[in-house]
């Protein structure tokens, strides 16, 4: 600042007055936004705060005693881009991660019952349906199941190639890529079933009728071979988690259709981006599920061939994700409240 | 007031000490930009990957796990290239940084996890449902019409946005949050400290800095910091003619035009300290 300009505004002397802590705080947002806040020191956290509400007020006298356009339109910008560094803030990623497991999933979980109730009720009609028309006439398998996933599974098939299927070692060498094609696969469908619920619900409810309609067909299909407990056996390893994760997809998805068709009393965008948080939680934990599920199916189906041990593996699974998820704990224990977290509000 | 800045993209967005920031909505322009350089980044990432399974001289023994790798690989770039990004603290993917947009809850300060998932699961529906209907348009007969059906019904989602006052994508709607501008902030020069040669030349009298209000005030201010000479002289020569101001011999246009916005902003916030916000020249308080 030259020493022989005269300041003759008081809003210029404002502006002189302040710089400095301006700058200094967009030079401490430099370093929080690109990550560094590690490496700001003890003083400089306590300076953050202290400058942003500054910064803040400033922004109040400016919009109301100044008339220079530039300090308004920069402290505007300086004080949104501090307080979303001060009051955004994450909490660390391990402890979001902590806090996932064990309470934000389960409580997700607890929440969406009713839903769930509903989208397996659908599934097991859809599956019901398959299997008696299938067993009334073996036709229907080809309405059911695209040719593409059923290969050389198919009424026309013998009894004994059919047999080969559920045993086989084929391709015992690409387990790795069976499973990560599997799991890739399962969770791009389950994404749109819990997506598809914002149109009301309507098409994951189809998407869930028609999973089980295929899932039937292949159930009536082998039934009518007298191959029932065999498939049981290879459907169940990987499918309690598998079709229990679809469910639980659709379940999110109907969740958040609901709450868009019927907010009840709130408005019906808040409603939607409650239900939102809720269900996109739950898709975190089935994109887990399915991994799971890809595992069991990629690698556990091929290389254990015992149906007994089938249905063992497939039953602990169910019992492990049930318990996991619907044994009554209280959540206000283990509740990390951001709001309270020290990280949050830096 | 309120209107006016709700017209042009502004939102309100009171802080916990009660200062209104009135946010700036992300443009539709941005957006689409943003999202095509993502895409760019997620193609190339891709393919970069691809080389590298190629030449780093992978043993036919072990195909297989590069192979699961790739798929991997492939599936988390696809679905969470976004969300990842959209977790940090910037809230932004490499091409919203670009676009200088980030994405910020409704309402709210902090952007969860969840809705950053949310958002962007419905990114599906959104985006890559109607690139899979498009895929196969080729198609005759009735499975062309079906994925025709398809492809009008999941342009509804892709257009969202264009259809609602926050621009807001259906997974947007869905999680909460919108997308706002983040501006690096620039102190430009304080005008009414510019250099003007010889000063104490330009004594104006109160009527002649009483003749403009604060609306005419912001337009000679963006006309000098645009100093385009033309239009410099063609409100110099407007402003003297309408304040009476006759100009001595070698009186330059950007002088005389930094002294009366000088003389001007300063007459203005007295009156403002006074209360008085005289909002332009026809505004005679």
């Amino acid at each position: 600042m030259p020493s022989n300009l005269q300041l003759t505004l008081k809003s210029q002397r404002f502006r002189e007055e302040r710089k400095e802590d301006w700058r200094a705080l967009e030079a401490l947002l430099g370093k929080v936004e690109a990550g560094r806040v590690r490496q700001l020191s003890n003083e400089d956290m306590l300076r953050l705060p202290r400058l942003y509400r500054a910064t803040l007020s400033a922004l109040s006298v400016a919009r109301a005693t100044s008339l220079d356009q530039s300090v308004i339109t920069y402290l505007e910008s300086l004080t949104t881009r501090a307080y979303y560094a001060i009051y955004g803030s994450q909490i660390g990623l391990g402890r979001r991660i902590v806090s996932f497991f064990r309470h934000d999933w389960p409580r997700a979980m607890q929440l969406l019952w009713k839903d769930t109730a509903v989208s397996t009720a659908i599934l097991v009609l859809g599956t019901l349906l398959g299997y008696f028309l299938e067993i009334s006439n073996p036709d229907w398998f080809y309405a059911f199941v695209p040719s593409g996933l059923a290969g050389e599974r198919s009424p026309a098939a013998s009894t004994e190639s059919l047999r080969a299927v559920l045993y086989d070692k084929q391709g015992q060498g690409g387990l790795g890529v069976f499973a990560a094609f599997l799991f890739s696969h399962n969770s791009r469908v389950a994404i749109l079933c819990f997506a598809l619920g914002f149109a009301f619900c309507i098409p994951t409810v189809i998407l869930l009728l028609m999973t089980g309609l295929m899932l039937g067909g292949f159930i009536g299909l082998y039934a009518s071979r007298d191959l029932g407990l065999e498939i049981g056996g290879w459907l169940s390893i990987h499918g309690t988690t598998e079709i229990f994760a679809i469910i639980l997809a659709g379940a999110a998805g109907l969740y958040i259709g609901r709450a868009i068709a019927f907010p009840g009393e709130r408005l019906r965008i808040n409603a939607a981006s409650h239900a939102g948080q809720t269900g996109g939680l739950a898709m975190a934990g089935v994109i887990i599920m399915l991994l799971f599920a890809g595992l069991l199916e990629g690698y556990g189906r091929q290389l254990i061939n015992a149906d007994w041990l089938r249905y063992v593996i497939g039953l602990i699974m169910l019992t492990i994700w049930l318990s996991y998820f619907y044994i009554p704990r209280d959540f206000s224990k283990l509740d990390i409240n951001p709001q309270k977290n020290k990280a949050g509000s830096i | 007031m309120s209107t006016t800045y709700q017209e042009s993209g502004r939102r309100t967005l009171i802080t916990p000490e009660g200062v209104d920031l009135r946010v700036t909505l992300a443009d539709i322009g941005a957006r689409i930009g943003a999202m095509t350089l993502d895409l760019i980044f997620i193609i190339l990432m891709f393919i970069a990957a691809l080389f590298i399974l190629i030449y780093s001289g992978v043993k036919t023994e072990q195909w297989e796990t590069s192979l699961s790798l790739l798929i991997l690989f492939a599936f988390f770039l696809r679905s969470f290239y976004f969300t990842a990004f959209e977790m940090s603290r910037r809230a932004a993917t490499p091409g919203k940084r670009i676009m200088k947009i980030r994405v910020a809850a409704r309402g709210k300060p902090r952007l969860s996890a969840n809705s950053v998932f949310a958002r962007n699961a419905l990114r599906e529906i959104e985006f890559f449902l109607p690139l899979s209907f498009l895929a196969g348009s080729g198609a005759t007969g009735v499975d062309g019409w079906m994925s025709g059906l398809g492809l009008i019904w999941s342009c509804i989602f892709l257009f969202f946005l264009l259809f609602n006052k926050d621009r807001l994508r259906a997974g947007d709607l869905i999680a909460g949050t919108w997308v706002v501008k983040t501006p690096r902030p620039i102190l430009a020069k304080d005008l009414a400290s510019a250099d003007v040669i010889g000063r104490e030349r330009f004594a104006f009298t109160p009527a002649q800095v009483g003749a403009y209000g604060v609306k005419e005030l912001h337009v000679l201010e963006d006309v000098l910091r645009m100093r385009d000479p033309e239009t410099l002289q063609d409100v110099a020569t407007r402003i003297r003619n309408k304040i009476g101001w006759k100009a001595s011999g070698n009186e330059e246009n950007i002088d005389f035009l930094n002294a009366y916005y000088g003389a001007l902003r300063g007459r203005l916030e007295t009156k403002l300290l006074m209360g008085v916000r005289r909002k332009d020249k026809f505004d005679t308080r």
